[in-house]
């Protein structure tokens, strides 16, 4: 895209975007780090994952500020004004990623207690792993103004839904099976939640991604099965 | 031309249409066949850099190129339907239809009083004092300058601030009655406050008059106008529902320009 006529305009769209592919970059981590903590009941590795929520909140913060300047500022137009927008709303649903990151990492104590794996743990991995990626995209897609990686992670959704009805099904059964476990299973669906939620708020963010790159909003998806688990 | 994929709200009244309009000054051509409709309920904002052509084609409307000794006008422009460039065309009477304020105030030399009552005087609109009176009072107060002048219509116009003196050039346009309102730049030479006021006195008049302006202050357009038109080296580049202009415009000139980006 052409440069702007005032170099300095460029600079802050320059600097928002940095802080923004650095907050994407830390929450995956955060998600990654947080589901390897959980497999290995690392706890070290999870208090290090609650640590650096910090760095992400203070980016958030930094994202409203520059935005609020640049608007008061540069009163961007078109494009621009959509960009800014749409960084601003990313960067509070990066927030709110982090925060269930720092969720899933909060509970690793809890489940680690027990030294026997469970069973239904070993879905949660690939389902960290596709809503990590979901988020590695999405802002992948805001870098690059990409409608159609935009498009991929708004599709890619229902995976995640599908792997929450899995794990939530293969939990209550457990439970079922194993009333002694019903203490860490019932975390673990939290665990499972948060990464469901992971998932919609990657959605979110790619969505937004959309409407900033084309003007439009994104086609309605498809919703396959009802995001509700059923009951088994 | 790619304006006409733009997708404008149906106008309830148009008032101007120009069809194909093409501008030359000698053997330059400054207008590259535009076609665009004016309606009654919005305000046209043109906007665009330079030497675009938007004033060069404002001034066809009400034919202020024909005082230009080397212009020619080809295409078709219509008031309510009529060809204004038709011969029998009275280019006196089409000017009191559609009037225009300048750049920067002109007041005449004269009067608060005379600035508005001139042109009812000449048009025949008033018989005698007492109308001339009704007609100056009513032209000031839509212009938004009269509780600032009432206590002194003999003072000059010219003695009045520069937003004031717009305004009395605005309320000098109204009091003949016009249909169409051209403004080519109103608020170029007025500071911020003056501005507002013209902004929201233009918000007023839309809807009794139609009302095309003329701005180099993009956010100006944004505020006063409901259909925005981008020229570009004297072509029509996007015309359209001016939110949608300034959030999401179609064509990439359009959006360079807006955003700043134009060379």
């Amino acid at each position: 895209m052409a440069e702007h006529t005032i170099k300095a305009f460029d600079e802050e769209i320059d600097k928002l975007r940095g802080l923004i592919a650095e907050m994407g970059g830390r929450a995956e981590a955060a998600i990654e780090n947080a589901m390897l903590a959980l497999q290995r009941q690392d706890k070290s590795l999870a208090a290090e994952v609650v640590a650096n929520d910090k760095r992400i909140d203070a980016i958030e913060a930094e994202v409203e500020k520059l935005v609020i300047q640049v608007i008061a500022l540069r009163a961007p137009m078109a494009n621009d004004l959509r960009d800014v927008i749409a960084a601003l709303k990313i960067v509070s649903v990066v927030e709110r990623i982090g925060d269930y990151a720092k969720n899933i990492a909060k509970r690793v104590p809890l489940v680690a207690t027990n030294q026997r794996t469970l069973e239904p743990v070993s879905l949660l991995p690939s389902m960290g792993q596709v809503a990590a990626e979901m988020v590695h995209d999405a802002l992948n897609a805001f870098a690059a103004r990409d409608a159609d990686l935009a498009l991929a992670v708004i599709e890619r959704d229902t995976v995640v839904d599908d792997f929450y009805n899995s794990v939530f099904r293969s939990l209550v059964t457990y439970m079922v099976e194993n009333p002694k476990t019903i203490s860490e299973c019932a975390h673990l669906l939290f665990v499972a939640k948060n990464i469901e939620r992971i998932g919609d708020h990657a959605t979110n963010v790619a969505e937004m991604v959309y409407y900033a790159a084309t003007g439009q909003t994104a086609p309605e998806r498809e919703r396959g099965g009802s995001q509700q688990p059923q009951e088994s | 031309m790619m304006h006409e994929q733009t997708t404008l709200t149906p106008a309830i009244e148009t008032k101007m249409t120009a069809r194909d309009v093409k501008v030359f000054y000698g053997e330059k051509q400054a207008i590259k066949g535009v076609s665009i409709d004016v309606d009654m309920d919005n305000v046209t904002a043109f906007i665009g850099p330079s030497g675009c052509g938007k004033s060069t084609f404002l001034r066809t409307l009400n034919r202020m190129n024909d005082t230009v000794a080397s212009a020619r006008v080809e295409g078709a422009i219509t008031l309510d339907g009529e060809d204004i460039y038709a011969s029998g065309m009275d280019v006196v009477q089409l000017r009191a239809r559609v009037g225009m304020v300048f750049q920067k105030p002109n007041p005449f030399p004269k009067s608060i009083y005379e600035n508005i009552a001139y042109g009812p005087r000449i048009h025949g609109l008033a018989h005698g004092k007492a109308d001339l009176d009704v007609i100056v009072e009513k032209s000031l107060r839509r212009a938004g300058l009269w509780d600032e002048v009432k206590e002194r219509l003999h003072d000059s116009g010219t003695a009045l601030s520069g937003g004031q003196q717009q305004r009395l050039c605005i309320g000098r346009a109204i009091a003949v009655e016009p249909e169409v309102i051209l403004m080519d730049e109103p608020c170029s030479a007025l500071d911020p406050i003056a501005t507002a006021k013209i902004e929201e006195l233009i918000h007023e008049l839309r809807g009794r008059y139609a009302i095309v302006i003329v701005t180099h202050n993009m956010q100006q357009a944004a505020r006063v106008s409901q259909r925005t038109a981008f020229f570009h080296l004297g072509e029509l580049v996007e015309y359209g529902v001016t939110s949608d202009i300034f959030t999401n415009p179609r064509q990439e000139r359009t959006k360079d320009y807006i955003t700043g980006r134009y060379g």
